[in-house]
């Protein structure tokens, strides 16, 4: 009895010549070997001058990377030569793949080496290992649990600021004269770099003497208005300024899913005499679903990365009220520029993150329309 | 659709408010960067009518009237930061978009295998890179550049750029390329185009538009990162972010001064989105709806 083989079927099938000469096969396979062994050969060189085990080398490690680079490109090129035309398919993504390995994948390796150790980069004793100490030093850290616990907040936050966009993604989105011109205008904290935004509005706006959001605090009847000091303000005060800038990004997202909306639903429903709040109850917010929580998951994974405005404006302050993780961090190599005890933080939040994103997609994924 | 005036009125005031809410910081900074120190210090709002405009903080900057042809060392600086800032910008969101429609294109025609990683393998791969903070790669890359020479250089920058905008590449054009219908290569590859040939006469030109939005969504991105660049990069590459930030925390520096640098910071983005809206609506709409 014959076996059914299934073959998959590229969605674009190509009908090629599948053999390949085996010549071009060995040469092929020369070039990645020959590239690598002048890979290995440079970096051999450079480890044992740098050890001080030789007495001539490169001033740097530049060569390795040209050498590796040169590797790289070999084995794209040998993947045509082994494999023929399936081999220019797979140039399509090898570039990219290689160039996230590259540059993701093996710092986050060497991440991990650094991470247990002392390491001053401005003193001459180099790196010193010190095993778990950095670990248990994070453990006793008060500063970066309250950065976490600060993360949480932040990230509460998110759901008023949802509130917010979604309010004015259904106002544009209704018969207005002059759309355009709101959305340009809704669009342009967005445009703003934050390094911008945090002199416009943190240093100057909200300047306690005469910023004109001072004043108007001081109209309304807060005799001594001022946003930095009190913790909590503060921290409000960090919300809003990041609520800002990205507004727009969830405006956007939100209107194009309600102008995606099927009418005849909508038009049906009106017929049959729903008023505004049961349309947007029962049709509007469950068909927009999908692209509202993939609207709060990107927003979720902006706001984690949360760290210009607090490093400009409060440096984490008052007493690390407004810290972020990546604020801290940066605080923490600035002052005691020990890069070993930063990257165990930044891979702890990592972990922290990967938990957190993937029991927040699992739990989304249901209602999701698409993958990833 | 007729509506009652009471609700015109106030779906127009929301929307009137959170203009004001948007553009006033634009306004007050425009104004401010023309402000002299008395004017600032009683918080007047009103150019003419409140204050006497004079070209103060754009006199130190060396773009006044008076001062734009005569020697100016801050201008040539900020120029330089400028040129900084557009060149790392510019070839990383060039380099990612082209890395980025690559990878979309081969993901959204052909399946791969690499070991274990099948097609939606592959792209979670290329997704997941934009949950990564910058903060985990930032101090392993700073030890790594340190001993590669990278630091401070244009190429670092791009690099990392690069990295920080290829999935969201990926991610938008994706849809464009699933989008095409596969029919039109089918076409093109009977009458004897390769693959590659196929890509780049029949398959280019139509994802164009979303090629440019993609485009421009990187380069905002790359033109408004701050947090990267203070650490990787000190004078040579040092990118306009970066300068504004250290004169912000600089205490003697005046507020006018501080106005038109802000502003020259943000001056060419806000031209991009006011010309260019289309394109950057298209880009960031992309992720939210189709599947």
């Amino acid at each position: 009895m014959n076996e059914i083989k299934i073959i998959e079927r590229d969605p674009l099938y190509v009908v090629s010549k599948s053999s390949v000469n085996p010549k071009t096969i060995r040469a092929g396979k020369l070039i990645v070997w020959s590239s690598f062994l002048l890979m290995v050969f440079i970096g051999l060189i450079q480890a044992l001058y740098t050890f001080e085990k030789i007495n001539f080398g490169f001033s740097n490690w530049r060569p390795l990377l040209y050498s590796y680079i040169l590797w790289a490109i070999a084995i794209g090129y040998s993947r045509v030569l082994i494999y023929g035309e399936r081999g220019k398919r797979n140039l399509f993504i090898f570039p990219a793949v290689m160039f996230i390995i590259s540059i993701v994948i093996f710092p986050i390796l060497f991440g991990l080496y650094i991470s247990f150790s002392d390491w001053n980069l401005s003193s001459i004793d180099g790196r010193k290992f010190n095993g778990l100490d950095n670990f248990y030093q994070m453990i006793a850290d008060p500063y970066y649990w309250n950065a976490l616990k600060n993360m949480i907040y932040y990230i509460l936050a998110v759901l008023v600021e949802f509130a917010i966009a979604f309010l004015l993604a259904i106002l544009l989105n209704t018969q207005i004269r002059g759309r355009k011109f709101f959305r340009i205008a809704f669009l342009i904290p967005l445009m703003l770099s934050p390094v911008a935004v945090s002199w416009m509005v943190g240093k100057s706006m909200l300047e306690q003497r005469f910023g004109p959001v001072a004043s108007f605090a001081r109209w309304l009847g807060w005799e001594t208005p001022t946003f930095f000091s009190n913790p909590e303000i503060a921290r409000l005060t960090m919300m809003c300024m990041d609520a800002w800038t990205f507004i727009p990004l969830m405006i956007i997202m939100l209107l194009a899913g309600l102008q995606a909306l099927p009418k005849e639903v909508l038009e049906a429903a009106k017929v049959d005499g729903a008023n505004k709040w049961t349309m947007f109850k029962n049709i509007i917010f469950p068909i927009m679903l999908p692209v509202s929580l993939t609207t709060l998951v990107i927003r979720i994974i902006f706001k984690l990365k949360l760290a210009d405005i607090i490093i400009i404006v409060t440096a984490g302050g008052p007493g690390g009220a407004t810290d972020s993780v990546t604020s801290f961090i940066v605080r923490e190599y600035r002052d005691r520029s020990n890069v070993g005890y930063g990257t165990l933080l930044s891979f702890v939040y990592l972990v922290i993150i990967i938990i957190f994103m993937t029991i927040l997609i699992r739990f989304v994924s249901r209602w999701l329309q698409r993958e990833a | 659709m007729k509506k009652d005036l009471p609700e015109k009125i106030l779906i127009y005031g929301i929307l009137i408010l959170w203009t004001f809410i948007c553009l006033f910081p634009i306004y007050w900074t425009a104004t401010t960067s023309f402000k002299t120190a008395a004017s600032v210090t009683q918080g007047l709002l009103i150019p003419w009518i409140d204050f006497e405009p004079a070209w103060k903080g754009w006199k130190n900057l060396g773009l006044s009237p008076d001062t734009i042809f005569t020697e100016s060392n801050p201008r040539e600086e900020f120029l330089a930061r400028f040129f900084n800032t557009a060149i790392i910008s510019s070839s990383a969101s060039a380099l990612a978009v082209i890395l980025g429609s690559f990878a979309a294109y081969g993901l959204s025609r052909f399946n791969y295998k690499f070991g274990f990683m099948r097609n939606p393998d592959i792209s979670f791969f290329f997704l997941s890179q934009l949950i990564l903070p910058p903060v985990v790669l930032a101090l392993p890359l700073l030890v790594l550049y340190r001993e590669l020479d990278l630091l401070d250089t244009h190429i670092g920058m791009i690099m990392i750029y690069t990295l920080t905008v290829l999935p969201i590449v990926i991610w938008i054009m994706r849809d464009q390329f699933n989008a095409v219908p596969i029919e039109l290569e089918e076409a093109a590859l009977v009458d004897g185009a390769s693959v590659w040939g196929s890509f780049f006469r029949v398959v280019f030109p139509i994802v164009l538009p979303g090629i440019a939005s993609a485009f421009i969504l990187c380069l905002i991105l790359c033109w408004n990162e701050y947090f990267l660049a203070a650490l990787i990069t000190s004078t040579d590459a040092k990118t306009m972010p970066v300068m504004v930030a250290s004169q912000i925390s600089s205490q003697s520096i005046k507020w006018w001064n501080m106005a038109a640098i802000s502003l020259a910071l943000c001056f060419p983005l806000i031209v991009v989105a006011i010309f260019l809206e289309r394109y950057i609506v298209k880009g960031m709409a992309a992720g939210a709806v189709k599947g």
